[in-house]
């Protein structure tokens, strides 16, 4: 084989390969994977710390960090360190359910929306504006309020209630994208080829439309999980979220604010936690934008 | 233009419509109602407690009470608040101006930094400038704006003093000190440390967006034909390419309103500063539902009113844009 046709001969990859290896040449988001993976792992394993989250010892309180606490201890003597853990259990978990809840809503509605136009394009977009317009962080601390004291059983969980107040108020923006996405891509030819060929409704959305939607959706659902989380934390900071004793980032900087003048390391971890994490997701999704964009020319 | 903003008007009745209805039931189903400490009275006999209902009609049918809460706001009357017995409009009224002040002062400090930020990445994309200020957006854009605020108490209240008196450097309750309410400087003093916390966030996010924009802006054709007749940069950069890279930015503000809120009630409530998000907390606080749904309304309504003004002020800037 000449030099020349072994320059040319192009290895065959699958589009995922492609993907994953467009993602990587963004370096910082490989860094970033890296971080949250380890988040992840420690929050799983947060049961092989020596302390429980809630275990109170009062020898113990505001110790600032040693080989013992590594965070130091709080006002009721509880580990700093593994309350971080337990919190970072929550606190990712309703990040990511209610972002995936957000988004299966989010391209049902848009999907909808964008693939029928008319009349059904007409009430889902109007009731798309009316929940824009709500006050957001107003109408969740109403919500997180209202729903506790209802006497249903479910609503007794906090975490539950969180994660579906969070996903009713955010939908929106997914829907909107997808919306958008569907406006343009219904009226490509492979889409009337399919319907030409018999195809049903639900298999070019399902088939041939929304295969195309992934890219802008991924990086749309880590704009959603970033805001997710911050608002969950949010939520428990000001005493609307996730309930005592299961302890959250908020919820745990919530307590550190009333020590604030005794311990004002107390409030550094837990805010430092949500910070780390945020910021890795956004740069992931700022990998995901560049990997999915055919555009984008990366500079060796 | 007129009819175009009349008929924005009135797309909004129906949403409003909806979020009244929503509110109104929330109230009903609040537990306990209005009549709770009432209830709890032992001095208060059953007939007594009916006759309360019936004189408050609460026995009606419930589409007969939501006309008459409707009805009465619409003309302003929003209830009274269960905890202090007050109005609710007038609570909210003493609030507002605060709250005005604090998010007026931080959205300035914002445009004021984020546009030259944004101007100056664009000049000079992937400049030494550049990088640094995009680091600094992202690490801007993560935090949050409790964690920040709550910091900047650390730092500028608890940790350094002022090295001629001991005091706290910066002040960290309410619009003013003790003993000088309603003066201005005062008041500039104590915004400090809240506007800090709440535009920084915002600088990011706004600076990253001109920066685009203006890139955008800068391949269209207009731009080189500027350049080709010898315009001098400056001119370009600040005629052509701003005017038009800011239309954007017009609408994204007035979407991102309702954000702006939501960080104006979390430095309100860190800061003690007596504004509306302070009230809806304390209120979220004691359940008192009057207030809270109070304020819901109040700000449900001002957005849709910014959005709307929103679009007729990008018609004004971008004469291209027509309504039908």
């Amino acid at each position: 084989m000449s030099e020349i046709e072994s320059t040319l001969s192009i290895r065959e990859q699958s589009m995922a390969a492609l993907i994953t290896r467009r993602f990587f040449k963004h370096k910082l988001a490989g860094v970033a994977i890296a971080v949250l993976a380890l988040l992840v792992l420690f929050s799983v394993l947060a049961d092989l710390t020596p302390y429980e989250p809630t275990e109170q010892n009062p020898t113990q309180m505001f110790q600032k960090s040693s080989l013992q606490h590594w965070f130091g201890t709080d006002e009721l003597g509880r580990d700093v360190f593994t309350r971080i853990l337990y919190g970072g259990r929550v606190s990712l978990s309703v990040g990511l359910i209610s972002t995936f809840l957000s988004i299966s809503l989010g391209v049902l509605v848009g999907a909808l929306s964008g693939y029928f136009g008319g009349w059904i394009d007409s009430a889902l977009m109007r009731i798309t504006d009316a929940f824009l317009t709500f006050p957001t962080i107003f109408v969740l601390i109403l919500l997180g309020a209202f729903l506790r004291e209802q006497q249903l059983y479910i609503l007794q969980n906090s975490v539950f209630v969180v994660i579906i107040i969070i996903a009713a108020l955010s939908w929106m923006w997914p829907a909107r994208l997808v919306r958008g996405l569907f406006l343009v891509l219904r009226e490509k030819e492979f889409v009337s080829a399919s319907r030409a060929l018999g195809g049903s409704s639900a298999r070019i959305i399902l088939r041939h439309i929304l295969p195309n939607c992934i890219g802008p959706i991924l990086v749309s659902g880590t704009l959603q999980m970033a805001s997710a989380i911050i608002t969950e934390s949010g939520l428990s900071y000001l005493g609307f979220g996730v309930q005592p004793p299961t302890p959250t980032w908020g919820s745990i900087l919530s307590t550190a604010q009333n020590q604030v003048f005794r311990a004002p390391w107390l409030a550094f971890y837990p805010g430092l936690m949500i910070f780390i994490t945020v910021m890795s997701i956004n740069y992931i999704g700022d990998g995901l934008r560049d990997a999915f964009d055919p555009y984008v020319i990366h500079t060796e | 233009m007129r009819t175009y903003a009349l008929r924005r008007l009135l797309q909004t009745v129906p949403i409003l419509f909806i979020i009244s209805i929503l509110l109104f039931l929330m109230v009903r189903a609040a537990p306990g109602g209005p009549l709770t400490a009432a209830r709890r009275n032992p001095n208060i006999s059953k007939e007594q407690l009916e006759a309360i209902e019936e004189q408050l009609g609460l026995n009606d049918p419930l589409p007969v009470q939501y006309g008459r809460w409707l009805g009465g706001m619409l003309n302003g009357d929003l209830g009274e608040s269960i905890k202090f017995r007050r109005p609710v409009s007038e609570m909210i009224s003493e609030r507002v101006p605060n709250t005005l002040i604090l998010v007026g002062a931080s959205f300035l400090v914002t445009l004021l930094f984020a546009i030259p930020i944004g101007i100056l990445s664009a000049r000079k994309p992937y400049s030494p400038f550049d990088y640094t200020m995009t680091t600094v957006t992202f690490v801007g854009q993560a935090i949050p704006v409790y964690w920040l605020g709550l910091g900047l108490i650390v730092i500028f209240y608890v940790t350094i003093k002022n090295p001629f008196t001991g005091d706290p450097l910066f002040p960290v309750g309410g619009m003013n000190s003790r003993g000088r309410e309603g003066d201005l400087l005062d008041t500039l003093w104590h915004l400090i440390l809240p506007v800090t916390a709440l535009s920084l966030g915002w600088i990011a996010w706004y600076s990253r967006f001109l920066r685009s924009s203006m890139l955008d802006v800068l391949h269209e054709d207009y731009i080189r034909t500027a350049r080709a007749k010898g315009l001098a940069d400056r001119w370009v950069y600040y005629k052509h390419a701003l005017r038009n890279a800011i239309l954007p930015l017009v609408t994204l503000i007035a979407l991102d309103l309702p954000s702006l809120f939501a960080g104006a009630l979390f430095v309100e409530t860190i800061f003690s500063w007596p504004g509306m998000g302070r009230l809806f907390w304390d209120a979220a606080k004691g359940r008192d539902y009057p207030v809270l749904l109070g304020v819901v309304m109040l700000t449900a309504i001002l957005i849709i009113v910014c959005n709307i003004i929103a679009d007729l002020a990008y018609g004004w800037l971008n004469p291209q844009v027509k309504y039908e």
